[in-house]
């Protein structure tokens, strides 16, 4: 089929070359491919006809522009496969509390943790994750509102190699961009505080249709707050209808067990599907 | 910011498109954007603008081509065709429903000098 309108195989049987002209001129081009009259649009270097223009002028790409970023993505999740890491891209809008939720679930997990840091400036959270006493590598992305796999890869050879390893990867504090950069991860985790308002889902629904779990922290404010988190709820399931909520304060420590349980049931059903391969 | 990163990428690709059809000058560039792509076509043409400066795309007409977002329904179980991200069902007017396909962001073609 035409890829241009969609109409069928463009091909006639006969043709001839009898037209009226008001003046006479010669009519010499080259017949080697009028033998039988058939008209082939899909030839030549492009493979297509556009009406008004030289064939040879067009190139097709049909190419992703996120091209580049799936090539790295794609080697991130090999070096992490051939290690049996399970890895979680953590994301948020900046202050809603991932890296003290980071910090309070490094606490309670059994076995080893390691970190990725995006911001755009400062080691804070970097150094926040290594007083806990897990490795952690800051990325600064300078001018840029999220981490890609390229960044990501060239931190995953500082990290070590422990097997059973839960890899968090805390992405830049953006609702927008982070949601469509794959960094090779094994699932997308984003934190939404009480704070920010009901309706964020609905505003950013791309980054929320994007995760499987989304972590509803700082419920120890929502009395504080004037918020209805039954709101909150509907509003994630609106834009995600498949989406899994757990209700957290990592200040309290309120829906942390929950947390740690869904990790270390991932990290669980990754071992397993390795195991069977 | 996210424009000017995507746009980067494409500089690549279009370059050694060109390259390898032995152009000289890229005039015109099609892009196919899903209606749920998130992408801001103002930001894309003046991203489009700082970064393809001193390559073969410089000047280059960026031509964007939205195609139909399709949402799987779980009200009603069925794949419908919506224009925006939070439209309802447009058969049984239903929320809760999940992008399958329209977030796909593709360099088509290009024509060159």
């Amino acid at each position: 089929m035409c890829t241009m309108c969609g109409c069928g195989v463009v091909t006639i049987g006969q043709h001839d070359h009898s037209h009226d002209h008001g003046r006479s001129h010669g009519h010499s081009h080259d017949h080697g491919a009028h033998q039988t009259g058939d008209l082939h649009f899909g030839h030549g270097p492009a493979g297509i006809e556009v009406p008004g223009m030289s064939q040879s002028r067009l190139i097709e790409i049909e190419t992703s522009i996120f091209h580049k970023n799936a090539f790295y993505a794609a080697a991130n999740r090999t070096w992490l496969h051939q290690r049996g890491w399970l890895t979680v891209n953590l994301m948020s809008s900046p202050g809603s509390g991932k890296t003290t939720l980071l910090c309070a679930t490094i606490d309670r997990v059994g076995g080893p943790v390691a970190v990725i840091e995006g911001d755009q400036q400062t080691s804070n959270d970097a150094d926040r994750i290594r007083a806990t006493g897990a490795p952690a590598i800051q990325i600064n992305t300078g001018k840029g509102c999220h981490l890609d796999a390229h960044m990501v890869g060239r931190a995953l050879g500082q990290l070590g190699s422990d097997p059973g390893t839960i890899l968090f990867i805390e992405n830049v504090g953006n609702l927008v961009c982070p949601a469509a950069f794959d960094l090779g991860e094994d699932a997308r985790v984003v934190v939404l505080s009480v704070t920010e308002g009901e309706d964020k889902p609905l505003k950013y629904p791309d980054m929320f249709t994007s995760c499987r779990l989304a972590l509803l922290n700082k419920i120890d404010l929502a009395p504080y707050c004037d918020v209805d988190l039954e709101l909150y709820e509907a509003n994630l399931r609106r834009v995600n209808p498949l989406i899994e909520i757990i209700r957290i304060s990592a200040r309290t420590g309120d829906g942390m067990k929950q947390w740690v349980a869904w990790l270390e049931a991932e990290a669980r059903g990754k071992a397993r599907r390795q195991a069977a391969e | 910011m996210h424009e000017l990163s995507l746009i980067e990428g494409m500089r690549d690709i279009l370059e050694s498109a060109a390259d390898r059809n032995c152009s000289a000058r890229i005039l015109r560039v099609r892009i196919e954007a899903g209606a749920f792509s998130a992408v801001e076509p103002d930001a894309l043409t003046f991203a489009w603008e700082v970064v393809m400066r001193g390559s073969k795309a410089e000047g280059a007409v960026l031509e964007l081509i939205v195609l139909p977002g399709r949402a799987f329904c779980y009200d009603c179980l069925q794949t419908v065709q919506i224009d925006q991200r939070l439209d309802p069902c447009p058969l049984c007017g239903g929320g809760k429903l999940m992008p399958e396909a329209g977030d796909a962001l593709r360099i088509k073609n290009m024509e060159v000098a």
